[in-house]
């Protein structure tokens, strides 16, 4: 049974303290690759907060785990995400897995950021002067996802 | 497309009840900001809303402009938690709960 922790956090999460367990659980690994974004500080940007859909949100960082699994040779994955308000130097979200071969952990990490960044149900709204501006969908999301898309005999 | 309303009524609770006996309405996003609310409630007559009764409802019932930004087509509909194929199909009925579901943001 491959080794898999998804979690949603409301409250600031420590990376670091994740990563010795999630390695502990994985014993006779060849290698882990783990990812942490923070919260970016750019100019002006006080607060930055995302807000989910509890039916759909966790399902679906389920869903995308499944599909990690099933394109990589992996042996354990961590996908944790905050949900709530963040400062700029937050941690936000921290990805890892763990695998025989660098590859299916590199890439695995890879696929399951461009899924979170653009395909998963968050929504992200920013505080600057005080004020709370929502994100809008960015093109870059689009071409980053589409990295994974491979194309089928006959396409052209 | 016309919408051709039933012979019913429908109520708006001022409140949320958590009562079994309403369709709750979950507002995603800046929907949330449009509809000055995070939630609705509905009860209706019949027991059941379409998606035509809903978008009416939306700007006499909820605040003007609603309907209008949930027409968008990218925003998408889940029921009780599974997101529809076809949003134009919806029938919700007393005790589901409907969330409408704008773009998710970017990186």
């Amino acid at each position: 049974m491959p080794h898999r922790d998804i979690r949603l956090l409301t409250e600031p999460f420590n990376p670091g303290t994740l990563i010795g367990p999630f390695t502990q659980a994985n014993p006779g690994l060849g290698g882990v690759c783990t990812f942490v974004g923070e919260v970016r500080f750019d100019e002006g940007v006080e607060a930055l907060e995302l807000t989910h859909y509890e039916p759909l949100t966790l399902p679906g960082m389920h869903e995308l785990a499944d599909r990690a699994f099933a394109r990589f040779a992996l042996m354990g994955l961590l996908m944790v995400h905050r949900v709530g308000v963040m400062r700029p130097g937050e941690p936000i979200v921290c990805v890892s897995a763990a695998a025989l071969h660098r590859r299916d952990a590199i890439d695995a990490v890879d696929f399951c950021m461009d899924h979170l960044k653009s395909a998963a149900w968050f929504w992200k709204r920013e505080k600057r002067a005080g004020e709370w501006h929502w994100i809008e969908p960015r093109q870059q999301d689009h071409s980053d996802l589409a990295r994974w898309h491979t194309p089928r005999v006959g396409d052209t | 497309m016309a919408h051709h309303p039933r012979q019913r009524s429908i109520a708006v609770l001022a409140a949320p009840t958590g009562s079994a006996a309403v369709i709750r309405v979950v507002y995603l996003g800046k929907l949330a900001d449009v509809a000055g609310k995070p939630v609705s409630e509905f009860a209706s007559s019949s027991g059941d809303l379409d998606w035509p009764d809903l978008l009416a409802l939306f700007d006499t019932h909820v605040r003007e402009g609603l309907a209008a930004a949930v027409r968008d087509p990218r925003v998408k509909v889940a029921l009780n938690g599974a997101v529809l194929a076809d949003r134009e199909a919806l029938v919700a009925r007393h005790g589901d709960e409907i969330a409408l579901l704008p773009p998710v943001s970017g990186g």
